[in-house]
């Protein structure tokens, strides 16, 4: 479904991603570690189609993926991904509205009705059937993380792309919220790439882990060489000692970087 | 003790300690106004509050022999109707540039220059040009308010509507959204309490347009008429518009904090 060929990314005479190869299938959970920097987070943007490919291609079904984002990409910022000035289900419901109500972006009436009823479904799988009509500033920040992923499933996203969705959130809600997400995962065959901090987040959830790191330094111009995909494992289940390595090697060059 | 810096008012003391500049001004004017009467007790200068309240009596609770209306409240009306309509237009203009400008940045890149050169122009030296072109009727008076108030309410807008996180507008777009649809769903209901906080701020210079407009050509009016009895040294009626003018200014800023607060509560609670 999705393909990457030789995928460079550079700003200038900065490479950020160096020659990415690899395959995924619909279906497939893949969690994206690295150290800050690596490049992580501007691949998951070039999926989103707000930052353009430098070098080779990255398909999705074989077509070059589309250079601004759309609705068969959901995406579920850390923050600022829901829309303060609508209620809960209004947020939910806007999607619907964009679809059905090409000029104004606005029901009314039944058509208004069906979309709500729709939204407070999503609200239900995600578990805020409370909550529907507070504001997202009424909501905590675990809330507001449920609201962004039924606003992004209500449009049934071919892919769904999570940004760091879980670093702002208390440990104990952070393992809710996994739960969560392995449960819409798995019930909507939703194909997932999520970028984390957290390596054994990377280990717990998904299917397919992907550790972005650089294979080559140079001390004297950090920026000269990109990253790459270093480690591409299929996961499932805790492998301590894997992550042990991982970890290590990741430590590894954050110091060269702290040192260049 | 505790030091002057950590020692707060409770509310009762808060509201006494306001009260205390206002009625040592009052004082100082009632002291001033009885030394000059004393001396002179024709004196026009600082006359004393009964006379005050007695221009006040014949301009607001007595109809005119002439025309039968009462000038105080014809005054206020024509300058609110003015005003209101001058902030009005301006608010409307300047809510759809500074929101298309800010929205679409290729539209930005053309009208954003026109807007800066624009707001640099005094309006104040354009209004012989308001009067020569529009006549010295309500119109010019009114688009005198609209030219001064647009550019800053365009400009301010255009700046909030970029403050808008870039995320929610690729949100929108993953939600299907096309241009038109994000700005009026997104951007615009984000925008609009943002412009009546502009708003409040514009209403000092929207005042300043009004009464220079009103002082120069105008036959009632707030404006027109202090001027008016300037000639005749009325400091009796002059002091009371002063003050009256300044409540509604008052009061005008309130209740636009009031109306947006019972529309947009999403946005004063996240503030």
């Amino acid at each position: 479904m999705i393909e990457l060929k030789n995928l460079s990314k550079s700003y200038g005479e900065h490479r950020v991603l160096e020659r990415l190869n690899a395959r995924v299938h619909a279906g497939e959970f893949v969690t994206l570690v690295g150290t800050s920097g690596c490049g992580k987070s501007t691949f998951l943007k070039m999926l989103l189609g707000t930052e353009g490919v430098s070098d080779g291609q990255l398909l999705l079904d074989g077509r070059q993926i589309p250079d601004e984002p759309g609705p068969e990409r959901g995406i579920v910022f850390q923050k600022y991904s829901v829309l303060p000035h609508l209620r809960v289900i209004e947020n939910v419901a806007l999607g619907r509205e964009f679809a059905r109500s090409r000029l104004l972006g606005r029901l009314f009436g039944a058509r208004r009705r069906a979309a709500m009823d729709e939204a407070g479904q999503w609200l239900e799988a995600v578990g805020l059937a409370d909550a529907r009509y507070k504001y997202p500033h009424d909501l905590s920040g675990g809330m507001q993380q449920r609201l962004a992923i039924a606003q992004a499933l209500m449009m049934q996203p071919r892919i769904l792309l999570l940004d760091e969705p879980f670093g702002a959130l208390d440990p104990g809600i952070r393992k809710d919220m996994h739960r969560l997400v392995l449960r819409l995962w798995s019930r909507h065959q939703l194909t997932v790439f999520m970028v984390t901090h957290d390596i054994s987040e990377g280990f717990y959830l998904g299917t397919r882990l992907w550790v972005f790191d650089k294979l080559r330094h140079d001390p004297h111009a950090p920026e000269r060489f990109g990253s790459t995909i270093t480690y591409d494992l299929p996961v499932g289940r805790d492998h301590p000692e894997l992550r042990e390595e991982i970890d290590q090697s990741l430590t590894l060059s954050r110091q060269r970087l702290a040192v260049a | 003790m505790k030091r002057w810096i950590n020692k707060r008012p409770g509310r009762l003391q808060k509201v006494a300690l306001g009260a205390v500049p206002f009625v040592l001004l009052i004082a100082l004017y009632q002291w001033g106004s009885d030394v000059r009467k004393a001396d002179n007790p024709a004196d026009k200068l600082l006359p004393s509050l009964s006379e005050m309240g007695a221009a006040v009596d014949r301009l607001a609770l007595t109809a005119s022999k002439r025309t039968g209306e009462r000038v105080f409240w014809q005054d206020t009306a024509s300058s609110l109707k003015r005003l209101s309509m001058g902030i009005g237009i301006a608010a409307l203009i300047g809510l759809l540039v500074g929101l298309l400008t800010g929205a679409i940045p290729l539209l930005g890149a053309s009208i954003n220059p026109l807007i800066t050169v624009i707001s640099l122009v005094p309006p104040l030296a354009l209004l012989p040009i308001l009067f020569i072109v529009f006549g010295l009727g309500e119109v010019s008076k009114v688009v005198l308010i609209a030219i001064g108030v647009t550019p800053f309410l365009a400009r301010d807008i255009y700046q909030r509507t970029l403050e808008i996180p870039a995320e929610q507008l690729v949100k929108a777009q993953t939600l299907g959204g096309n241009s038109s649809q994000i700005i009026q769903r997104v951007l615009l209901p984000q925008v609009l309490p943002r412009l009546l906080d502009a708003v409040r701020l514009s209403l000092g210079a929207a005042w300043l347009f009004l009464i220079a407009a009103e002082a120069i050509a105008a036959s009632d009016g707030l404006g027109y008429r202090i001027f008016l009895v300037r000639r005749y040294l009325s400091m009796d009626v002059i002091l009371p518009y002063v003050a009256w003018i300044t409540l509604l200014a008052f009061l005008l800023d309130w209740v636009l904090l009031w109306l947006s607060r019972q529309i947009f509560p999403w946005y004063h609670h996240a503030k």
